[in-house]
């Protein structure tokens, strides 16, 4: 008898015909576009002269799988678990199996304590995933994988998230760094996202068989696999390993019922055409008048064009070199456009800027000299450097001055472009409030395009779908990999193109407003709305905008171009005689060649690109600070963070009656390192600190993390742990600490269930703990009493010591921290005394006392001071400020400071507060609004930013310029 | 109609007056539970309605309303509210919302501050939103907690406990589909008529009652089949709510499983274990340690008495004693840990596979902060010590899709098959070390 397998996966469908000793028949292999039923069927009809004339067995799997299964009563069986059926079988010497498929990763270990996995939520995709980025850097995924063995250097991209990863690779791509080296480095993040999010510390080692598609047909996936792991001739990649889930699912098949051809056709004829209920939105338009009505009102929103075959005069060049197109406008002296370009640059933004300026001077011949150029976005310092653009400006300001252009009452901009988003308020004609998305709403704008493709629609078509779409399908708001399982999920249940369309539309808005602007109602975002951005060109996203805010707002028919335009203006706003611009010959002798390299002048490891251009001229990218570009002499501007950091790696550790004790450098001792080191040094231990953390650090314990959406900060403790260890230190002490100290700023004085239990689950999951004296006793110094009594219990159990010496080493203990907080004061009252008497403005880089780590901040303190601006943190400010009431719960230390350090400055024009939260940290869901509403309150501008593992302060450093830009503002107008 | 009348602080208070002339909106978590809070409150004169509104207009509404990187109980809680505020079915010049506070360190604790954040942004203010809490935060003159309806709220969690736990039992073995069911509903009646009639409710009847119900369920006619267990852990709305699990209770018994779901008392009693911890850890308050252990031994002697009723009048597998549920997560993490759930969900999770329920979901919020450490950060530890452990660990979330967590539950109950039958016909081996 034959048995049937069919694999339904994400993105492709699989059908294998196996004979009684499972050899294999026919094997079937196709992308299904998401019509998945219908896909199904016409398969099932392709192999009807194989399976008509004898019954046989059938199961269905695969994750879009289980809806066809449960409508046609067919055998399903899970994927993984037939996955393991066809490993044991054919690969009985397996000890692993890694099998990757469109959006799902799961691990299999065989021996040694069986055991299956699955990716969480957040783990992104990883077939999928590859895609994305291929699309991204403008090639084939086949092409991909051939520049990938070609690759010199590896570049950390974050791992967790597709979405991460993006944003990663998006300045990298900027910076001119080599494809082949990124193609590399996305293999190499799948890689550890297997090892780490999969593996979660149980090694993959022995004889370990790779599956799936992405593994299949990716040679460079494979070797990065084979190369991670060290495998050697460990690693299988068997020949059809892209069937071996639908070879599961027929071998499982064998005990279900026996079935017909004609049976199974007609079960999936009455699925295929079956209508199936799914929660579904309003459409976009309920009439054709409604649609009509919708185009005309748009059309009024136009700009004006010259002929630049006849123009003469002044001309004003913009250039926005964005993260995946590249605009440009040309324009006269009365705002007409003489020329604009908008392309994918394709991650390579130069050759396109060179050939169009090289375009631009053909066409202006004598008649037209430009006096003056502006660049933006992403590219704008190289774009600046390479051509001697006149200015260089922040994206917003760009887009602000378009945006006057078209409404002088602008009060609101929504730009949403390829991968970011920003909105705007403007109030008095001034920026007063930026906000930026977070990873989470990165790349909504390129997703849709990307989906069109993967579907095989052009944009427009796609676009003209979904305007049709008479049930659109709700497909979430939280983040593009969400909204991809949330499409699957979808085709699962057979939602037409035109709905999934109009879907991704409305989705992308959602996750605009609510997630990005955080709007409550329509009159919280503005009357006067200015939407931009190449997304908004789609007609889709334009009207699902305007059903959610519920008004009409102003689409200019150069959306996608406004950041040129807004720059073109401001050009024209700085107009020179001539500008600095190269000019057509420079141009033709133009060169540029980039290398990338890492900055070895701090611990910040920055990987520099070093761009050359013709003559020897250089521009240096990837720089936190001014050391690698050779200016020795720069202004030392106070930087609390790196005081705070010398402080605490400056203890000196003493020999001590019990021997060596370690502790973590992480998490809260960035709060109580002096407290416990003088408290050990004191009781006759000699404390021995981990390193200061570091990328590297981090990956050492990557294996021991048992939940990937837990903060960064908590997961560079595995690291510090295995550092102390790699020491040989034998005794280690990190205490769990419920409460903080109590500063009286609020109700009550928590920690956060991270930083006060966390020790705990550092025991439970790094075994090596288990040989050593690990000690973490619940400890709690914020009542010396109870303090003494905790201590004096649990160390005189295991050293001779005396309630004496415990209550000596308690007073050096609370000296030691009232002495760091001292000098921490003391540093924020000199800070403001220097601001003052410099001329100035202060940065409040408020968070947690342990964004202090550089590996946490990623070197933030440094971009703020190079901008010539001083840093301080919440904690030297807070002990001057009372307690006050909050509209939220106040109960934790931390949070207690930040309220408090808000308040501080709402009244100093010098003083400006940027809080920096770690992703994932669900206890700033309360502090981020609570501190905007104090800041707001005040006509403070809030800034926020979200830090995680992605080592990329490009985000960053547009919103604290974009914060500058708005200040100056501000102050212009206070002195008019 | 009532005057609004504000505290120092500011805050709206929830007046006598208002007592007589509101409707008192609360969220639902478990029906049969809050089925009998609702009558209780009623009995003391409050116009109380549990929300059972469903829907994806309620997830909408907390989408617009809540912070989204709140955890999703917050989220879904707040939307059932304000959704229905919005419903026009309460007039909303005579409504009040209440909303259950803990304290703690977890930040539940600002669910309350969450609802009244949203109530402003869309200019419901004037609604007064009540802390329905054990520890004494923010009094209302309207709304008192007397000892009186704490005892009597203890039965119903009691006797919900009971038929919670029993009626999962029999419901997935009944031979007359619909037997259970209807059983359930005769005995919820009954408790509530007695509720309704008898202002006391404080049943000398009550371990009679115990009886009868096992008696009760003892007699519902089952099949001997063998049917996979699966124990439902983790945050306590996920755990409890369908609305915040996507009706997870449903979609296991349709795959033809026994839930097991961990009893609500237990977590009373790990809030009230809490004080007494904290008194040894941090040595202080010791009085009100006395005096919580007083009550805490009020409820432990009643779980024992439902329990006592189990094994001796039917079959049932009873509920674990939650001094051996404290004893079993020694080793794993202290029970000085209490943010959220704290030691109890590793301690649920240890329990069940104590009890030879091996197949666990442990279910959370997405990003929920205490089960970073006592949910999945426990598994790996639980697995090495109990290697027959098959537990998969589910985020629910606004953007979590269905079938995502779906399949992974699949993969749970696939092992959980493949384990049941190498069980009873252990015909090839698993694993076995290389």
């Amino acid at each position: 008898m034959k048995h049937v397998g069919v694999d339904i996966g994400s993105t492709t469908v699989k059908v294998v015909v196996l004979d009684e000793q499972y050899h294999i028949l026919y094997k079937y292999y196709a992308r299904h576009y998401s019509k998945v039923r219908t896909e199904a069927l016409q398969v099932i009809k392709k192999i009807r002269s194989l399976l008509q004339d004898e019954p046989f067995t059938i199961a269905i799997t695969g994750s879009a799988g289980l809806g066809t299964a449960k409508h046609t009563g067919i055998e399903f069986v899970q994927e993984v678990f037939a996955t393991r059926i066809a490993v044991e079988h054919f690969i009985p010497s397996a000890d692993v199996v890694v099998e990757l498929g469109g959006e799902d990763a799961k691990i299999i270990f065989l021996t040694g304590g069986s055991e299956e996995r699955m990716n969480g939520t957040c783990a992104g995709g990883t077939g999928a995933f590859i895609d994305q980025m291929a699309t991204l850097m403008n090639v084939s995924v086949a092409e991909l994988d051939k520049l990938s063995f070609s690759h010199q250097k590896i570049y950390t991209i974050a791992s967790r998230c597709g979405v991460f990863a993006k944003s990663d690779i998006q300045p990298l791509l900027n910076q001119g760094a080599q494809k082949a080296d990124i193609a590399a480095s996305i293999y190499q993040a799948v890689v550890d996202q297997t090892i780490t999010g999969l593996a979660q510390g149980r090694r993959i080692q022995g004889t370990v068989a790779f599956l799936g598609g992405p593994l299949t047909f990716l040679k460079g996936l494979q070797e990065r696999f084979r190369e991670s792991l060290e495998l050697g001739d460990g690693a299988i990649f068997p020949d059809d390993a892209q069937y071996f889930i639908a070879i599961g699912a027929a071998m499982h098949s064998v005990n279900s019922p026996v079935t017909t051809y004609d049976d199974v056709l007609h079960r999936l004829t009455d699925a295929a055409y079956a209508k199936t209920t799914i929660e579904t939105l309003p459409p976009l338009f309920s009439s054709k008048e409604e649609y009509e009505a919708f185009q005309h009102s748009h059309r009024t929103d136009d700009v004006e064009y010259d002929d630049i075959a006849t123009y003469q005069g002044s001309a004003y060049l913009g250039i926005d070199a964005g993260s995946t197109t590249t605009k440009m406008v040309l324009i006269t002296e009365d705002h007409k456009i003489l020329h604009s370009y908008y392309a994918l640059n394709a991650g390579e933004p130069i050759p396109i800027v060179l050939e169009q300026l090289k375009q631009i001077y053909a066409l202006c011949e004598d008649r037209i000299s430009i006096k003056g150029s502006a660049v933006t976005g992403y590219g704008e310092d190289l774009i600046k450097n390479a051509f001697h653009i006149d200015t260089g400006l922040v994206e917003t300001m760009a887009h602000f001055r378009a945006a006057q252009h078209f409404n002088p009452d602008v009060d609101f901009i929504i730009d949403i472009g390829g991968q970011d988003m920003k909105c705007f308020k403007i109030r008095n004609n001034v920026i007063d409030s930026i906000v930026l998305n977070e990873a989470c709403s990165s790349g909504c704008g390129s997703f849709i395009e990307t989906f069109a493709k993967a579907l095989g629609y052009n944009i427009q078509e796609f676009t003209s779908l979904a305007l049709r779409s008479s049930h659109p399908v709700n497909l979430g708001s939280r983040c593009t990999v969400f909204m991809n399982s949330s499409v699957k999920q979808a085709q699962k249940d057979g939602a037409s193109v035109e709905d999934i369309s109009a879907g991704l539309a409305i989705s992308v808005i959602k996750n605009a407003l609510y997630k990005v602007i955080r709007a409550n109602s329509a009159d919280d975002i503005g009357k006067n709305i200015v939407v931009q951005g190449g997304t908004f060109l789609n007609d889709a996203v334009l009207r699902s905008f305007e059903l959610e805010v519920g008004r009409k707002v102003t689409r200019p028919s150069i959306a996608g171009l406004m950041g040129a335009y807004g720059c073109a203006l401001i050009a024209m706003d700085h107009k020179k005689e001539v500008s600095s611009l190269l000019n057509l010959e420079q141009l033709n002798n133009f060169s540029h060649t980039s290398q990338a390299t890492t900055c070895t002048a701090c611990t910040n490891r920055c990987k520099l690109t070093i761009n050359t251009f013709e003559g020897g001229r250089k521009f240096i990218s990837g720089n936190r600070c001014e050391r690698p570009l050779g200016k020795t002499e720069k202004r030392v501007v106070p930087n609390m963070y790196e005081f705070k950091l010398n402080y605490l790696t400056s203890f000196v550790s003493q020999e001590g009656r019990f021997g060596k004790i370690g502790i973590p450098f992480a998490l809260n001792m960035y709060e109580n390192l002096p407290f416990y080191h003088a408290f050990l040094t004191d009781l006759g231990f000699e404390v021995v600190l981990s390193d200061v953390s570091t990328r590297d650090m981090y990956q050492l314990g990557q294996h021991t993390i048992p939940s990937d959406t837990v903060c960064y900060p908590a997961k560079l403790v595995h690291g510090h742990i295995e550092n102390l260890l790699q020491k040989g230190l034998t005794t280690i002490f990190y205490p769990c600490m419920p409460y903080n100290y109590d500063e009286k700023k609020g109700d009550n004085h928590y920690n956060c269930p991270i930083v006060a239990y966390y020790p705990e689950l550092l025991h439970a999951n790094i075994g090596a703990l288990n040989h050593v004296n690990y000690y973490y006793p619940y400890l709690s110094p914020h009542d010396r009493r109870a303090f003494e009594k905790q201590a004096f219990a649990f160390f005189s159990e295991r050293y001779p010591i005396t309630k004496k010496d415990v209550r000596l080493a308690t007073s050096a203990a609370y000296e030691a921290y009232d002495a760091y907080k001292e000098a921490i004061h003391d540093f924020g009252y000199q800070t403001i005394k220097y601001a003052e008497a410099n001329d100035l403005d202060i940065i409040v880089l408020a968070g947690r006392p342990y964004h202090v780590d550089p590996e946490v901040h990623h070197g933030m303190d440094k971009l703020i001071t190079s901008l010539s601006l001083a840093v301080i943190s919440e904690d030297a400010l807070s002990p001057v400020v009372d307690k006050q009431p909050s509209t939220v719960v106040n109960q934790w230390t931390y949070h207690s400071r930040l309220y408090a350090a808000a308040r501080y400055i709402a009244d100093k024009d010098h003083m400006h507060l940027v809080q920096l939260v770690s992703f994932g940290c669900g206890l700033d869901a309360v502090t981020t609004d609570e501190v905007r509403s104090i800041l707001e309150n005040e006509g403070k501008i809030y800034t926020q930013i979200k830090i995680d593992e992605i080592n990329n302060l490009g985000a960053a450093r547009i919103r604290i310029r974009s914060l500058l830009a708005a200040i100056d503002q501000l102050k212009e107008r206070k002195i008019k | 109609m009532a005057t609004l009348r504000y505290d120092k602080t500011g805050r709206l208070l929830f007046t006598k007056e208002m007592k007589k002339e509101y409707t008192l909106l609360m969220p639902m978590m478990l029906p049969i539970h809050f089925g009998f809070f609702e009558e209780i409150f009623k009995l003391h004169g409050y116009r109380a309605v549990i929300l059972d509104t469903t829907g994806q207009d309620i997830i909408d509404e907390g989408l617009r309303s809540v912070h989204n990187d709140f955890c999703y109980p917050a989220l879904l809680t707040t939307g059932q509210l304000l959704h229905a505020l919005k419903s026009g079915e309460y007039d909303i010049n005579k409504t009040a919302l209440v909303m259950s506070q803990t304290g703690g360190g977890c930040r539940a604790s600002n669910y309350i501050h969450i609802i009244r954040k949203a109530l402003k942004n869309q200019n419901l203010e004037h609604v007064p939103v009540i802390s329905f809490n054990l520890v004494g935060i923010e009094k209302n003159p309207g709304f008192k907690m007397t000892p009186k309806i704490v005892a009597q709220l203890t039965y119903a969690v009691v006797y919900g406990d009971l038929l919670m736990w029993l009626s999962n039992q029999t419901r997935p073995y009944e031979k007359n589909i619909g037997d259970t069911d209807k059983l359930l509903a005769h005995w919820m009646n009954a408790i509530k008529k007695e509720i309704r009639r008898s202002k006391s409710f404080l049943p000398k009847a009550a371990n009679k009652k115990f009886i009868q119900i096992a008696k009760d369920f003892q007699a519902i006619d089952r099949t001997e089949e063998e049917r996979i267990k699966v124990g439902v852990v983790g945050e306590i709305y996920i755990k409890y709510a369908a609305l915040g699990n996507n009706n997870l209770e449903e979609f296991l018994h349709n795959e033809g499983v026994e839930v097991v779901m961990p009893p609500l008392l237990d977590f009373a009693l790990y809030s009230l274990n809490n004080v007494i911890v904290d008194s040894r850890i941090y040595h202080k308050g010791y009085l009100r340690a006395a005096i919580v252990k007083w009550l805490f031994q009020f409820l432990y002697s009643l779980q024992d008495k439902v329990n006592t009723a189990i094994t001796h009048h039917s079959d049932f597998r009873p509920m674990q004693s939650f001094e051996r549920i404290k004893e079993l997560v020694k080793g794993y993490v202290d029970t000085g840990n209490k943010m959220g759930e704290g030691w109890l969900l590793t301690a649920e999770m240890l329990e069940l596979i104590d009890a030879g329920i091996y197949n666990i979901i442990c279910t959370q919020p997405f990003g929920c902060l205490p089960n970073h450490i006592v949910g999945k950060g426990m598994i790996r530890r639980i697995k090495q010590n109990h290697p027959e452990a098959n537990i998969v660990a589910i985020d629910f979330d606004p953007g979590a899709t269905k079938i995502n967590q779906e399949n992974r539950i699949k993969l749970m109950l696939a092992t959980a098959r493949r384990n049941m039958q190498s069980h009873s016909a252990p015909t090839f081996a698993l694993g076995g070390g290389k």
